[in-house]
């Protein structure tokens, strides 16, 4: 059997959509396709329409599918065109352009167009919108709309729904003063109460836009070209000089109307989809009405797509659509909306359940019936809308505790009190501290919580518990807590903190640790701020500094990570996880040569030789020939990257690139906790690059988002967006600039995580992005000569710092 | 005798005669570091203060066998690279909160040499 004849009416996201899931199911064998469309383009996301009247995403972005995805896909696109007529007794259909064709099933989806209310002015005499008025609803009305906003200084948008609103988010950044004029009683409608209207209002004035509600437009003014303002029923007007059209949508349904279908709002379907009067014809979409309601959200769309696929592929013909409950999450002027289902109780049994912080715009009101969501605001504080969303769709049952809807109050885990944790719960994993052992050592006298960490070593191993540890510090004093002043220092050991203790070391000329002990700590060496001061003397000084070995953790004596067995690990650079097939060769044959028990890929994309004994570092060096990956101390550690635009189709700047010049820069610049980097090259964000120390994202047009503070290790924490920038250099400079901040400000082992927190972001922004101190020059100053004075470590494999610094061993005679 | 890694019955090494061995010069050990000595009775460290004292310990910390030669030393102190616990040198106890200990080792200096004192069965000499 020959393949059938599938006719498309309509190539926006439904009928393109519906075209992919009968692809998916194998349809390329089972039918020829062919589609018209009335915009002379591939199809795009409608739903983006607001970010390219807004300015953040070109158009070129928001398409779905292009003129190349026809073509591969052998699908006959006639664009530009729309189809006139249906003859469902010869089964062809007609372009406005005479292109005539056959089909054994045909699908209708036309989906809808704006509705232009019935206003006096609001159309010329040809009947068209007048020059100055435009609809919001496909990318040739986003040029209009641009073009026009550039010369306008005042533009009204009629319609205060969620369309509407966001036609008035773009034209504010093009720069005229916008006004809202809504029929209604408060925005929104669909979506919103009252309250959560007002709410809304009041963040679109804050943020410029003036909102008129209650008024029914009922003429456009014009002085024969141009606009000149709009009237209103209650007499008063409004002066603008241009006006965006957003009452609505009204389903394109005239087609089904002329073919001879039935058709109420839309056209009438059946749960396959099918119209009620025609098998083989099919409608999806806006233009589709089912069981009486007409949807105009996507996620029904989804829904019918795939039921119409299932069933014209044969691959399920009991599929069938049974209606969508309606749910949407969206952003309006930047405040987070989620809704779904009814705004008000409509029966007597219904509950509400409801919460309101305006100060914070923060709202939240759910509708119960029988122990079931039946409707729900959120606005400003969405957490929770994934599940009640979810709970809403199925219909499940709610919890008896209502309050658990709006917020999370934790699991049960989470809920128990100091007071009822038992003194055995063990609070340190690391060294197994019980909460009885620190309340102990409270009662013996400790005050502070650093105190008791000494004491019992709870909180030094890997530091995750040193909040729970303070809080309990704190309910066992009482209010006789103490703080220890060392926790404002650089170091324990010397009482200064960070920028005042590099202004005494340069005063002083102080160049090894033991000269910053005997001077600035009264002679009392402590061990443990020892290797903290060997990295802020060597950032000071550079090539001047006095190294004392005997200072320094053994990690930074042996360029490598100690192992439990006393054994180094050795990682080589690799900018970008990226390596040449002759370097991969020598790591293989360092690995055989010195018996290597153990060759790993670390998480920061290199190639870790596990198990090397201090005297084998040099030959293994000498071996590699590879400079030294500085996985091992306190220090820019590495730059991870994803592939970037070389290769990946998704990639919107050339993170590998930009990896190997950080890499380049910044290697072995030791700074107070480690600077652990990725780069990646769209928001996907494949190399991790929101939660590393910096992290620089591609977001198309050559441009780079710059996070700082980012973590994934014991602590996790999203990295905070510092600044855009336009290119390569600017983001090598201003993360240098961060990053010598950093050295200067931070605490020893403070990594940034907890720096970011503390300094906060405003201070750092406008240090380092518009170097409100004037400090920016010397910052990178000092950076470059730091930069200037890196040796590479590994070179001390021919030249040791000390005798015997590779010989362990004292041979006995 | 916790953890002693040695192929000879204790009984052989407790009973057999205390021999000084000499194990090179203080010079030989940087101030404030350490090498070893591979003996019977594991490695030992050879330890060097500032103040050029000169301490034999077993080289294995008694928290988790961590190499403690490798080290920074602080006063007549190390504290071990794995977990930071600080063993006393002269004793080889663990200080602070942490409690268990080390074997020790004498140490004799005469002209910048070192002999340590080490009780070795005839075959091992």
């Amino acid at each position: 059997m020959g393949k059938r004849k599938l006719v498309v009416i309509g190539n926006g996201m439904a009928g393109a959509r519906a075209v992919e899931e009968v692809l998916a199911r194998g349809g390329a064998d089972m039918f020829d396709i062919t589609m018209f469309g009335d915009e002379r383009y591939g199809n795009y996301n409608r739903i983006l329409l607001s970010n390219v009247l807004n300015g953040s995403q070109d158009p070129a972005e928001i398409v779905m599918n292009p003129l190349d995805w026809y073509a591969e896909n052998g699908i006959t696109l006639h664009s530009g065109a729309p189809v006139t007529d249906i003859d469902r007794a010869a089964k062809t259909v007609r372009s406005s352009a005479g292109v005539h064709v056959h089909y054994d099933y045909l699908l209708i989806a036309t989906g809808s167009r704006a509705f232009i209310p019935p206003v006096e002015g609001m159309t010329g005499p040809d009947g068209k919108l007048r020059n100055g008025v435009f609809a919001f609803r496909t990318l040739d009305d986003c040029d209009g709309i641009i073009a026009h906003a550039k010369k306008s200084t005042q533009a009204a948008v009629i319609g205060g729904g969620l369309l509407g609103l966001e036609a008035a988010r773009g034209l504010i950044n093009h720069g005229c003063a916008v006004h809202v004029i809504h029929i209604g009683n408060h925005l929104m409608e669909q979506q919103l109460d009252g309250p959560a209207g007002a709410m809304l209002r009041a963040s679109m004035e804050a943020m410029g836009v003036t909102v008129h509600l209650k008024k029914a437009t009922t003429a456009v003014t014009h002085d024969g070209e141009k606009i000149t303002g709009l009237a209103f029923k209650d007499g008063t007007t409004l002066d603008c000089d241009m006006v965006v059209v957003s009452a609505g949508i009204r389903p394109n349904a005239e087609i089904g109307l002329r073919a001879g279908l039935t058709v109420e709002r839309a056209i009438v379907v059946d749960d396959k989809m099918r119209s009620v009067d025609d098998s083989t014809v099919y409608v999806v979409g806006e233009c589709a009405q089912h069981r009486g309601r007409v949807y105009g959200l996507v996620a029904p769309l989804w829904d019918q797509a795939k039921v119409f696929a299932e069933n014209i592929t044969g691959r399920n013909r009991d599929a069938a659509y049974h209606g969508s409950k309606l749910a949407t999450k969206l952003k309006v002027m930047g405040v987070e909306v989620a809704a779904m289902g009814i705004t008000e109780p409509v029966e007597e049994r219904d509950e509400v359940v409801q919460f309101t912080e305006p100060k914070r715009g923060t709202y939240k009101k759910l509708i119960v019936r029988d122990g079931r969501l039946v409707g729900g605001i959120l606005m400003g504080d969405i957490s929770k809308a994934a599940y009640l969303m979810q709970a809403f769709d199925r219909d499940t049952p709610l919890p008896e505790e209502r309050l658990s809807l709006l917020f999370d109050i934790g699991a049960p885990a989470e809920k128990v009190t100091l007071d009822e944790m038992p003194d055995e719960a063990q609070v340190c994993n690391c060294n197994g501290v019980t909460k009885g052992a620190i309340g102990a050592c409270v009662a013996g006298g400790m005050k502070s919580a650093l105190a008791v960490m000494k004491a019992t070593r709870g909180g030094m191993g890997c530091g995750s518990c040193k909040g729970l540890i303070n809080e309990l510090v704190e309910f066992y004093a009482g209010g006789e807590v103490e703080e220890d002043p060392s926790i404002h220092y650089y170091v324990p050991g010397v009482p200064l903190p960070t920028d005042e203790l590099i202004d005494a070391i340069k005063i002083n000329g102080l160049k090894s640790v033991s000269s910053v002990f005997k001077v600035l700590a009264g002679g009392k060496e402590d061990p443990g701020s020892k290797p903290g001061l060997a990295v802020l003397l060597s950032m000071i000084w550079k090539s001047e500094y006095e190294d004392e070995r005997d200072a320094k953790f053994i990690n930074d004596r042996m360029h490598g990570n100690i192992q439990k067995d006393g054994t180094f690990s050795v990682i080589p650079e690799m900018p970008g996880g990226v390596c040449t097939p002759d370097e991969l060769k020598r790591i293989a044959d360092v690995a055989v040569k010195y018996n290597v028990p153990l060759v790993k890929l670390t998480g920061g994309q290199r190639i870790d030789l596990v198990g090397v004994p201090r005297d084998d570092l040099p030959g293994v060096w000498r071996d590699l020939g590879m400079p030294a990956g500085h996985a091992w101390g306190k220090s820019y550690r590495t730059c991870k990257s994803c592939i970037g635009t070389d290769y990946c189709r998704f990639g919107l700047g050339d993170s590998m690139a930009l990896a190997t010049k950080i890499e380049n820069r910044f290697r072995g610049i030791d700074s107070p906790g480690k600077l652990k980097l990725a780069t990646a090259g769209c928001p996907r964000n494949c190399s991790e690059a929101y939660v590393k120390d910096i992290g620089a994202v591609a977001i198309g047009d050559g441009k780079w988002e710059i996070y700082i503070g980012g973590a994934a290790g014991a602590h996790i924490r999203k990295g905070d967006l510092l600044c855009v920038v336009g290119s390569h250099d600017e983001a090598l400079s201003v993360m240098g600039r961060f990053i010598q901040y950093y050295r200067e400000t931070a605490k020893w082992k403070e990594r940034t995580y907890a720096y970011v927190e503390r300094v906060g972001m405003a201070k750092l922004k406008s240090i380092v992005v518009d170097d409100s101190d004037g400090i920016g020059a010397r910052l990178d100053r000092s950076l470059q000569e730091s930069i200037d004075a890196y040796v590479d470590p590994w070179l001390e494999r021919d030249a040791p710092a000390t005798s015997h610094q590779f010989s362990s061993l004292i041979p006995v005679p | 005798m916790d953890g002693i890694t040695s192929n000879l019955p204790d009984t052989a090494l407790v009973t057999a005669e205390l021999a000084w061995i000499e194990v090179g010069r203080v010079s030989d050990i940087p101030p404030a570091g350490a090498r070893v000595v591979q003996s019977p009775h594991g490695d030992i460290a050879i330890f060097r203060t500032a103040e050029d004292e000169v301490f034999a310990i077993r080289n294995r910390c008694p928290h988790l066998g961590g190499p403690l030669s490798e080290g920074i030393v602080h006063g007549a102190r190390v504290t071990c690279p794995l977990h930071n616990w600080v063993i006393d040198l002269a004793s080889g106890g663990a200080t602070g909160p942490d409690t268990g200990c080390t074997g020790t080792f004498p140490v004799q200096v005469e002209d910048g040499s070192i002999r340590l004192g080490l009780r070795l069965p005839v075959s091992a000499v």
